[in-house]
């Protein structure tokens, strides 16, 4: 008999995300990855500032609570300290792209041994739906109520893209968790991460495509379809980076 | 232990290795560098970490990192790059994280120059970041104490779980003096409350300093504050000279309490009763050595580097009850001897 | 009650700091109180530099010598900045290779050591430095020759043991001159 179990390495505290976000279901992958590499023991994560703030809470392992931006930072800490330990982050776009772009790119080039999970949704969800470093050119939010003008509010990053180019990182892809099929994939890369870790192979960041149906203004099934129609044609999925390739 | 002879830099950088720490991270700036370049020396050979950060603020993040998981670390800096770590400081205060934060200050504001200034005492005294708190700040005056309270303080980090920050200044960092070396002291196992993995044997351990409730937050920061009362209490240094029969009293830290030692021994020559309090802790300072002072004096002489930022100490800790005069320079200018002298005769008339 | 205010300067590059250590560790080794504090700066690559050497018998106050009684000199620029420093009675030694003025002061004792052309003939051109200490040690008596031995044999690191000979040989070149 095949029983449906929450993962080991979440707690019971309630996560206190939108309805049709898809925080939820990165958060499970990310612990279903734990529990499967038995590694919930001896992993610290890095919570982040945005949506996931509270994250600390969910992720059953030791957790670490960073100042916006700083994950990274933290994170080659807490790693340089226990070499043994496994060490990710868990950092929204906002967080990782723009307040923490410094961090992000050095232990990046660094090849710092971290596991990276960047969640792009393309706005700042925790403060109200403003404009992030990955909003569309014309996407609508509180501080561009215009639409994003590349004029006057530049052009959305592409973080994977950037970071390729780096020698540091061992592992960099891109994917979204919009369908079943995705989903699988995104868990895949997930995985892949974590273990890249355990086999000191050195930073790995894995880019996950995320829906903010709240702040998108749109249903969480239409917020679905947007990543498809909007977000995958200027953040296309993909491996961007594989040392073993 | 036999003397050696050091700067100041490499002396807060091996009486950090000598009290355990083996986890460093730092970004280059004058005065300060030797510190950085001695642990980049020395720690790869002792299996430690020397991390060249690519800010001061991933620097203090890194060292947010360590102290969550229970190890002595710290990093240094100089005045224009600690306003870059406030933001961390104050997330290590507000975790309850140890850390040792030095900053060889510099004239400011702005980039400002790199010769000694002591005009970060606000800054450090009064919370070196944003929210309600403070950090431990010890005030060095010779190369041996730039090794000795280092050393301190990393007790002292570790015994209130709360950041410490050493201030010297420029002269204190680039001098040499003789030092005797303190004992090296045994590394210790984690504590229970850090992040270093639940071995899935206990509940989850969280290094964090956000709380959505007032209620809570409001406790944590009275229990905090508590323990601030605790340290106010017992952790207060100072060192008096000359104050037994003083009828004037020079209150001084750090380099200009040297120039200052030198100008009361000619005004004594001269037959002025003058001595001098040197508050080591700047905070906690030292209210009760100058409060009884105060009523024993008839007035008061800070020498700073600053516009007179400690002098307010002063007419706190005092409660103004005797004049404070002030002797200040600023800018990477340092009172010669009969500046001091002179501000010492022009207080007794 | 015996105290030396001394400083040392000339370009970057001249071993001034090194000088100033030598004297340091000399007076370490003979036990007395000491400070020694280098100028700082973007001037130190190419530019002037200089250091405070305090050497006593009590404890040291303020490390800055304000009022050198002993001053050594290796340029022009340095000899003027300091000499009206230097106190009544004082002891300037001047590298008189490189700077061709003499001293106006007529309150001090000068001494004038061609420190650069004999370092040069003696085939070490960069330790004119020593030269000049050899004479200020042999005139001023602030260490003693077995401490300034002493002191040298501790700033001059193992793995370059063989410049201690050369060195040694500097310094008594500069105590001969006088």
């Amino acid at each position: 008999m095949v029983v449906f179990e929450k993962p080991k390495a979440l707690t019971d505290t309630v996560l206190h995300y939108c309805p049709g976000c898809t925080h939820g279901i990165i958060h499970r992958l990310v612990a279903e990855v734990m529990d499967e590499l038995g590694i919930e023991g001896k992993t610290v994560g890095v919570a982040p500032v945005g949506c996931s703030v509270l994250a600390y809470n969910y992720f059953a392992c030791d957790m670490v609570e960073a100042a916006h931006g700083r994950a990274p930072a933290v994170a080659t800490g807490i790693k340089r300290s226990l070499p043994e330990n496994v060490v990710f982050t868990y950092q929204g776009d906002g967080d990782l792209a723009s307040i923490g772009m410094c961090e992000t790119v050095h232990a990046a080039a660094r090849g710092e041994n971290i596991t990276v999970i960047f969640i792009n949704n393309a706005i700042y969800g925790m403060t109200g739906g403003q404009m992030a470093p990955t909003s569309l050119i014309g996407q609508v939010t509180q501080t561009s109520p215009y639409g994003r003008s590349a004029e006057t509010q530049g052009y959305p990053i592409r973080v994977c893209e950037m970071l390729a180019t780096l020698d540091g990182p061992a592992y960099l892809e891109r994917v979204t968790v919009n369908n079943v099929k995705n989903v699988r994939n995104a868990k895949k890369a997930i995985k892949k991460a974590f273990q890249n870790q355990l086999d000191g192979k050195g930073f790995s960041l894995v880019e996950v495509l995320s829906s903010c149906p709240t702040n998108w203004g749109m249903t969480p099934q239409k917020a679905l379809e947007w990543i498809d129609e909007k977000m995958i044609p200027q953040y296309p999925l993909g491996v961007y980076k594989d040392k073993e390739v | 232990m036999e003397k050696v002879l050091m700067k100041g830099n490499e002396a807060i950088a091996e009486a950090a290795i000598l009290a355990g720490c083996r986890h460093y991270f730092g970004y280059p700036i004058t005065p300060q560098t030797e510190v950085a370049a001695y642990m980049a020396k020395r720690m790869p050979k002792i299996d430690g970490v020397f991390l060249q950060a690519e800010s001061e603020i991933a620097a203090i993040n890194m060292v947010y990192g360590v102290a969550a998981t229970g190890k002595r670390c710290m990093t240094s800096s100089s005045s224009p790059g600690i306003a870059l770590k406030c933001e961390g400081i104050s997330y290590l205060a507000g975790a309850d994280l140890p850390a040792l934060i030095v900053n060889v200050q510099r004239g400011g504001p702005g980039l400002g120059g790199i010769q000694p200034s002591q005009s970060d005492y606000f800054l450090a005294t009064r919370g070196p970041g944003h929210g309600d708190f403070h950090v431990i700040v010890l005030a060095p005056a010779a190369v041996q104490e730039m090794a000795d309270l280092t050393y301190k303080g990393f007790d002292l980090a570790e015994k209130y779980r709360m950041p410490v920050m050493l201030l010297a200044d420029g002269t204190m960092g680039q001098m040499m003096e003789p030092v005797s070396l303190p004992e090296p002291q045994e590394i210790k196992e984690a504590p229970e409350w850090a992040t270093v993995g639940t071995k899935c044997q206990r509940k989850h351990n969280i290094a964090n300093s956000l709380y959505l409730s007032p209620a809570e937050l409001e406790q944590l920061n009275f229990q905090r504050f508590e323990r601030y009362a605790e340290i106010e209490k017992n952790e207060c240094l100072w060192e008096e000279y000359l104050m037994d029969d003083a009828e004037y009293c020079v209150v001084s830290c750090g380099i200009t309490a040297r120039v200052a030692k030198n100008a009361i021994a000619e005004a004594r020559a001269k037959g002025i009763k003058v001595g001098l309090i040197r508050p080591i802790t700047l905070w906690p300072f030292p209210k009760a050595p100058l409060a009884a002072a105060a009523d024993k004096v008839k007035s008061f002489l800070t020498v700073e580097l600053s516009m007179g930022q400690m002098r307010e100490d002063v007419l706190l800790a005092t409660e103004c009850k005797k004049p404070v005069f002030a002797c200040n320079r600023v800018g990477g200018m340092i009172p010669a001897p009969e500046e001091v002298l002179a501000a010492i005769e022009k207080m007794t008339k | 009650m015996r105290e030396n205010q001394i400083v040392i300067a000339g370009f970057g590059g001249q071993g001034l700091l090194f000088s100033g250590k030598v004297l340091a560790y000399a007076g370490m080794v003979e036990g007395r109180y000491l400070s020694w504090l280098p100028s700082y700066g973007p001037e130190m690559r190419g530019g002037t530099a200089n250091c405070n050497v305090i050497l006593s018998d009590r404890e040291i106050g303020s490390p800055i010598v304000n009022h050198p009684d002993i001053l050594m000199v290796m340029n022009g620029p340095s000899l003027d900045k300091f000499e009206k420093d230097v106190v009544p009675g004082g002891k300037i030694f001047i590298d008189s290779s490189l700077i061709t003025r003499k001293v106006e002061r007529t309150d001090v004792e000068a001494y004038y050591i061609p420190a650069s052309s004999m370092a040069r003939e003696m085939g070490a051109p960069s330790l004119a430095n020593m030269v000049l200490l050899g004479a200020l040690v042999k005139a001023t008596d602030c260490v003693t020759e077995e401490g300034l031995d002493a002191g040298l044999q501790k700033v001059i690191p193992a793995r370059k043991a063989d410049m201690l000979d050369i060195n040694r040989k500097m310094l008594k070149a500069g105590m001969d001159v006088l």
